[in-house]
Formats: structure tokens, sequence, C-alpha cells
């Protein structure tokens, strides 16, 4: 190269040319454009730009009160780290004395012989939102809600861990998927059924999701009723009343069965 | 004269028997979601299969053609034996391991999360530092073409840089800037989650920085089959390229254009402001600049070996063209492929157009038919112009070779618009089974067959192809001429700096990159409140 830069036109050109194309395209991104759009909310050249920019800011102001639900919904926020803080004094041997308020319907250790769920072995995060959701009657239970009102947080934490603990008892042949009914592996695409196993457990398991093989099956199929009919509302993001509502009788039956191990 | 036959030969080997495997999975994906196959009873496998054909096609199997062509050019264009060989044997040792470390989780289940990587999804760490493995693998080589050409610009001081070289460069210097947008999301987002050192994750700043790399890399594919269209197919029919300086503008736009484009594949996502897709979305179109002037100045050199050949006529030129010489026909097809192809993406780079399209089949078909279409059959070019200099044995199977070409082109035809009209009708992607059964989806269950039997022909030809070369191995020994490349109509005596070099045209991408991402990626940095905890794949909750 010879000369000064700002003479080679090489560099004028190269440099000038994707500067200009730049400018024009800001141009049209950010003043045109959006000027063009018929939105009370962006008034002026600077807002134009903030918006067309991204920047964040609460521009649209509200008009009317947030809609208080009707019902108490469910407040319990899981993470992968919820669980993990340090139990201060507590832990599984601290759940398994507060746990013997709760062999009476799940077992001595954690295994129902009548139609309550069976909690050995299950995800600490999962029996930790359940009771959290009794306790705050997002999910109201004339049984349990008064048996865990009182407890504290470190009390759910213990309990949880306490279940989680224990050796979960598994329905043999169970992990084949090829036995299990459709809605189980596949759901139902066009009714926007996920497949059962994608949550919980099989194909995929999710947070706060519990398994269900093997729970007895009137407790599975009460349920499934409940979220269907809409009686039950502690699902996230209603996620199981819209499966549940959208699930054909024989499918409900299916599923109940298949993870009750009655089939 | 090459010296180091063995390595390339090395990096094709690997790369080829790699896509072999990779070719077999695709097929399987799109049968096992045809209404040819039952519903999948584990729809992760088809993830996990998606995830290493992604892998493979995407990482590894271009990087390694770009490599072992990359290190034949410098020997074969700069006369000069390779500087670093055993720093290129390290690279590709890297390369290896890398691959195995990814593959291995994901066969085992613990890494579903696609090759784009879908953060908040974490999957097994060993999956991403197999892949940042294979990268650093491929930054060796990229060290090393700069340090090639740097030598041999000193020891030839103000002579024009051969054009091959000139664009191998240019290439390595495009990868190892696109490569630093996912290095920057897997080293400070992804791995500290899959590591446990860190429990949020921003998926928007993520998905930012996987645009930096995910629109240039297809630019990085794409280069050795420029390379091959410029040096190597006009020599190989008998012609004279129309115009090195032309190609070297080429090139350097590419270079300019290809990086500042990436939120293009954002368009649906909240997280960035209207004003700089639409940035981008002009950025974009730019790259029909490189292109067309490529696609004028190869016609042009392909008529100039026809008329050397007696053609005559406007169009009757055309005829005297050397058919059957595999150049001239994998060159040909590419063409049509990379129209139709560079068609669609006129819809893809639209902001309001792809609304009509994004998310579904007719993306998987736009990316399938350049890449897999208009750029991989230039490596089958390559590869079978390379091939008797490595081995210095002939390929005697020119009519199997022409076949296989034919039949890689019609297999890519049949698979990718059946597959770009299910995308019209609305046919989302990602999706392991599709209830063909539903009213309205009969139309979406024929065009997936199709796709079906043109990925059946993809694979006899990858058969064909690997078994042309196995055989090349065998074959009567032969000493092959000097290896050379494309002569210029006016070949370059001196060159102005800015096309001897690449500095101009690096600075420029570096310069453009900041204008188009900084505010996005500082914006994004700066948004805590987006962090969220991430969704572990493949294991327990």
């Amino acid at each position: 190269m010879s000369g000064p830069l700002l003479r080679n036109r090489w560099f004028v050109g190269s440099v000038g040319g994707t500067f200009l194309l730049l400018v024009f395209s800001l141009f049209v991104g950010f003043v045109w454009l959006p000027s063009a759009q018929e939105d009370a909310l962006f008034k002026g050249l600077w807002n134009s730009i903030c918006s067309a920019a991204g920047a964040p800011r609460s521009w649209l102001s509200p008009t009317s009160a947030p809609v208080t639900p009707p019902t108490k919904v469910s407040e319990v926020v899981l993470t992968p780290t919820t669980l993990d803080e340090p139990a201060s004094g507590g832990g599984v041997g601290r759940g398994a004395t507060l746990a013997l308020r709760c062999t009476m319907c799940h077992g001595l250790r954690g295994v129902s012989s009548s139609q309550t769920p069976n909690l050995a072995g299950q995800y600490a995060s999962s029996i930790y939102k359940e009771l959290r959701d009794f306790q705050s009657g997002a999910r109201p239970s004339a049984v349990m809600t008064p048996l865990v009102v009182k407890l504290s947080d470190q009390d759910l934490r213990d309990l949880s861990a306490y279940y989680a603990s224990l050796p979960r008892r598994q329905t043999p042949g169970a992990q084949d998927l090829q036995a299990a009914p459709d809605i189980v592996a596949t759901g139902a695409p066009m009714r926007n059924i996920p497949p059962c196993g994608s949550c919980h457990g099989r194909l995929d398991s999710k947070l706060g999701v519990p398994w269900l093989d093997p729970q007895p099956r009137d407790y599975l199929k009460t349920q499934l009723e409940a979220f269907a009919h809409g009686t039950r509302r502690n699902d996230t993001s209603a996620q199981m009343r819209n499966i549940a509502r959208n699930m054909t009788p024989e499918e409900i039956d299916a599923s109940v069965d298949y993870y009750s191990g009655t089939r | 004269m090459i010296s180091n036959k063995r390595l390339v030969l090395a990096h094709f080997w690997l790369a080829f028997a790699l896509f072999g495997v990779a070719v077999l999975l695709g097929e399987w994906q799109m049968f096992i979601r045809s209404p040819l196959s039952g519903w999948l009873r584990n729809a992760d496998m088809y993830y996990r299969s998606v995830t290493a054909h992604g892998t493979v096609m995407g990482y590894v199997f271009p990087t390694l053609v770009a490599m072992g062509f990359g290190y034949f050019i410098s020997e074969a264009s700069l006369g000069q034996p390779l500087i670093g060989r055993r720093w290129a044997w390290a690279g590709y040792y890297m390369i290896i391991v890398g691959s195995i470390a990814a593959v291995v989780p994901v066969a085992l289940g613990l890494d579903s999360v696609l090759y784009t990587f879908y953060p908040p999804m974490i999957g097994n760490v060993f999956y991403y530092l197999g892949v940042v493995l294979v990268v650093v693998g491929s930054w060796v080589w990229v060290a090393l073409m700069g340090v090639n050409l740097y030598v041999w610009k000193r020891a030839h001081p103000g002579a024009p840089v051969p054009l091959a070289m000139f664009a191998n460069v240019a290439g390595a210097y495009l990868w190892a800037w696109t490569a630093v947008g996912a290095a920057l999301e897997l080293l400070f987002q992804i791995i500290p989650v899959a590591l446990g050192y860190a429990t949020t994750i921003n998926a928007g700043l993520s998905r930012v920085l996987f645009s930096w790399t995910l629109h240039a890399i297809v630019y990085f594919w794409l280069m050795p089959a420029y390379i091959a269209f410029y040096t190597i197919v006009p020599r190989a029919i008998g012609g004279r390229l129309y115009s090195d300086s032309m190609a070297r503008i080429s090139f350097a736009l590419f270079l300019v254009f290809a990086m500042p484009i990436g939120i293009h594949h954002l368009f649906a996502d909240p997280e960035v402001g209207s004003g700089f897709k639409v940035v981008h979305s002009i950025f974009t179109a730019m790259v029909a600049v490189p292109t067309l002037l490529t696609v004028f100045t190869i016609c042009a050199s392909v008529e100039i070996a026809a008329r050397l050949r007696g053609g005559k006529g406007a169009f009757g030129w055309v005829k005297a063209l050397p058919w059957k010489n595999p150049q001239m026909l994998a060159l040909a097809l590419s063409f049509v492929m990379l129209g139709f192809g560079g068609a669609g993406g006129l819809i893809n780079m639209s902001y309001q157009l792809d609304s009509t399209i994004h998310n579904t089949q007719w993306v998987t078909g736009h990316f399938h038919l350049i890449f897999g279409g208009a750029i991989v059959i230039m490596y089958f070019a390559i590869a079978y112009d390379l091939w008797p200099h490595l081995t210095g044995r002939i390929i005697q199977d020119a009519r199997l070779v022409r076949t296989q070409l034919w039949l890689w082109f019609i297999g890519m035809i049949v698979l990718t618009f059946p597959w770009h009209y299910a995308g019209l009708l609305g046919m989302p992607r990602r999706m392991a089974f599709y209830d063909y059964t539903a009213p309205g989806m009969f139309a979406e269950g024929v065009s997936v067959v199709m796709s079906v039997i043109g990925g059946a022909l993809l694979v006899l030809s990858a058969l064909i192809f690997i078994a042309v070369l196995v055989r090349n191995h065998w074959a009567t020994r032969v000493e092959p001429e000097t290896f050379t490349f494309s002569r210029a109509v006016h070949e370059p005596v001196s060159l102005p700096w800015a096309l001897n070099g690449l500095g101009l045209w690096v600075a420029l991408m570096i310069a453009l990159t900041i204008t188009n991402y900084g505010y996005p990626i500082v914006q994004l940095m700066r948004m805590h409140e987006a962090n969220v905890p991430p969704v572990f794949v493949g294991g327990k909750p």
C-alpha cells in the first residue's frame, strides 16, 4: 500500500460503502419502519429508536389492575437448586421422625397399602411442591391440609428428603415402552397431548413432576379426573388440566392401568 | 509436489467416513417420521439421532474437508512444504478425541439437545467439551494457514498471493471469527451450568451468541465449494478463469457480509429488537452480491472453455461443454441447487416473509438443499479431483462417478422439494412423529414419503461415492501430473494491496460484528432478570 489510507480508493470504497449501507439499514430499521407503524405508544424519534433497539422499558402503562384469581394458585417456584440449601439441624433423620404422622395412610416406609400415593423414593422436589400446595390451599384437601398447615418450611424439606431417601418399589416390566399404551409413549399430537412419559419418566423427567409407577389406580384416576374437571388447579401453567381435559375416558383408563400396574 | 499426502488423506477419509454414517442416520430420521413407519415409542431415539446427524454434518464433516483441502492448497499453491505439520496432526487428533467425547453421551441419550444446543436445555458436559475440542482442533488449522501465507509473503514480497490460498485463508479467518460466538456461549453460558458451577442461564443471550456462529458457519462450509468453482473447475474443463480480481472480491465480500447477519435466525425471538432484525435482514441480502458475482464469473469461465472447444452462437456453446467431465457435471448440478436454494433463502432472510415458514420443515429443506446439495456435491468433486494426486492411482470408474453425481442431485431434489412443500403446508420441524390420520395431514404425508425416497437415493449415492474412493486405493498406479489450479485469462502480475491480503476485509468483518451485534449482546448481558434455571436433559430431575 502506498500513500495515506484516506486517499486509497480501495479503503475509501470498501469502508465508505459499508458505512453507507450500515447508515441506510439503521435508518430503515430504527426510524423509517417504526414511524410507519400506527402505534399510539411509540411516538417520537427517540421512542422509536429505543423500541427498535429492544431496550427494555415499561412502555405499556397498565389500564386496569391484574385480575385476582378466584381460587388460590400455587406459589411454589422450583429450580434445580431449590432443595439444595444445607439442612440447619434437619435432614433425613428429622424427616423420619416427622413422618410418623404420615404412616397411617402412606405406610410405615412410604409404601401405601390403601389408595394413597406411594412416597418411598419419590422425587424430593415433587413431594415438597405438593406439601407446600396443601399448606397454602392451592391443592385443597380435607385430610392433608390440617396435617401440614402448622409445619415449617424446614419440616417440609425434611419430610421430602426422608421420603426421597427410601427405596422405590417398581413394577417389574414397567420399563418397557413398547408395551405402554399410546397415550403414555406417544401422546396425541393433534390434541396437544404430549406423552405422559416425556415428563413422568421413561422418556424424560421434569423438575417437580412425580414418577407414577406404581401408584394406586384409584388415586391416579381421581387425580386425572380432578384435573380434567378443573377441581384440582395446582399444576404449573395449567399443564395437567389442559392435558387431562383433552384425554378420552379410554385414554385415562389406559394410562391409569399402565401406571398402577393393573395391565 | 504434495509432501503431506497422508495428512490430507487422513482428513478427507475421516470426514467421508463420518459423513457416510450420518447420511444413514438422516435417512432413518426421514423414514421413522414418515407414514411408512409406525410412531416411535421412544421419541428420544429420534432426538439422539438428530443431535448426532447435526453434530457430524454441521461441525465435524465440513470442518475436516475444509482443513484437509486447506492443507493441500497451502502446499500446492504456495509451492512450499507445509509449516507446522506436527501441529496439524495434533489438531487432527483433537478432532478425533472431541468427536468421540461428543458422540458417546449423545448415543447414551444424555445429550439430546440437537447440535444447536437450545439452552436452557442442558445435557451431559462431555458433549459440549467434545464440540469445543473439535473447534480448537480446527483453530490449529486456522493458525497454520495464516502462518504459511505469512512465511510465503515474506519470501515473495509484492508477488500476488495465489487465488486458491487467498480464498483458503479467507475461509480460515471467517471460521476463526464466527466460531467465537458459539465458543462464548459454551464457555460462559452452557458449560458452567453443565458442570454445576452456575445455576441459571440467559437463554436469550445464548441464542444471540449462537446466531453469531450459525449463519457464517454456512459460508465456512461453502468456502471449499467456491474455491473449487474458481480454481479447479475451469482448469479441469480446459478453460480459463474469467477474472481473478472478481474472484478475490467475491471472497472478500463473503468475509465481510457472512458475519453481521445471523440475527435473521432470530426473527421470532422476542429478546432482540426489531431494528436489529431489519438491519440483519438488509445485510443478509448483501450476500447475494458475491453469490451472483460468482455465478457470473464461473459461467463466463465455462463459456471460455466451450468456445475454446469450438462452441458457437449465443447459447449454442453450452452443447460444446465437456458434460462427461465430472467437474463440469458437478458444477452444473451445484449451480442448479444453489439457484433453487438461494431463491428459497430469500424467503427466510426477509423479516416479514420468514413468519410464514419459520420453524417449519421449509427451513430444514432449505439448508439441506444448499449445504447437502450445492456444497456437498462440490466436496465430492474436490475429492474426485484430488484423489489421484493423493494416492498416485487413477479413478477408473468415470461412469460410476457421473452416476453418483446425478444420483446425489436427483436424490437431493426429490428429498428437498417436497420438504419445502410440507413446510408451506405448516408442518413443524423437530418432531419425532406426526399424526397423518388427522384431517388435512394427507398431503404432508405424501410429501414426506417422497422425501424418504429422495433420501434413499442419497444413501445409494453416498455408498457409490465411498466405494469409488476405496477402489481407487487398489487401482492402477500412475504418476500424476503436477497439480495445478485454474489460470486466469489475465493472470495477476501485481495486485492492489486490498486484493493481495485480508487485513482490510477482516477489519470490516470485525467492525460490522460490533455494530450489528454489540448492542444486543451488551443489553442482554446486563439483563440479569432474563436468567432462568436450566432444564436438564437425559438425567434425573
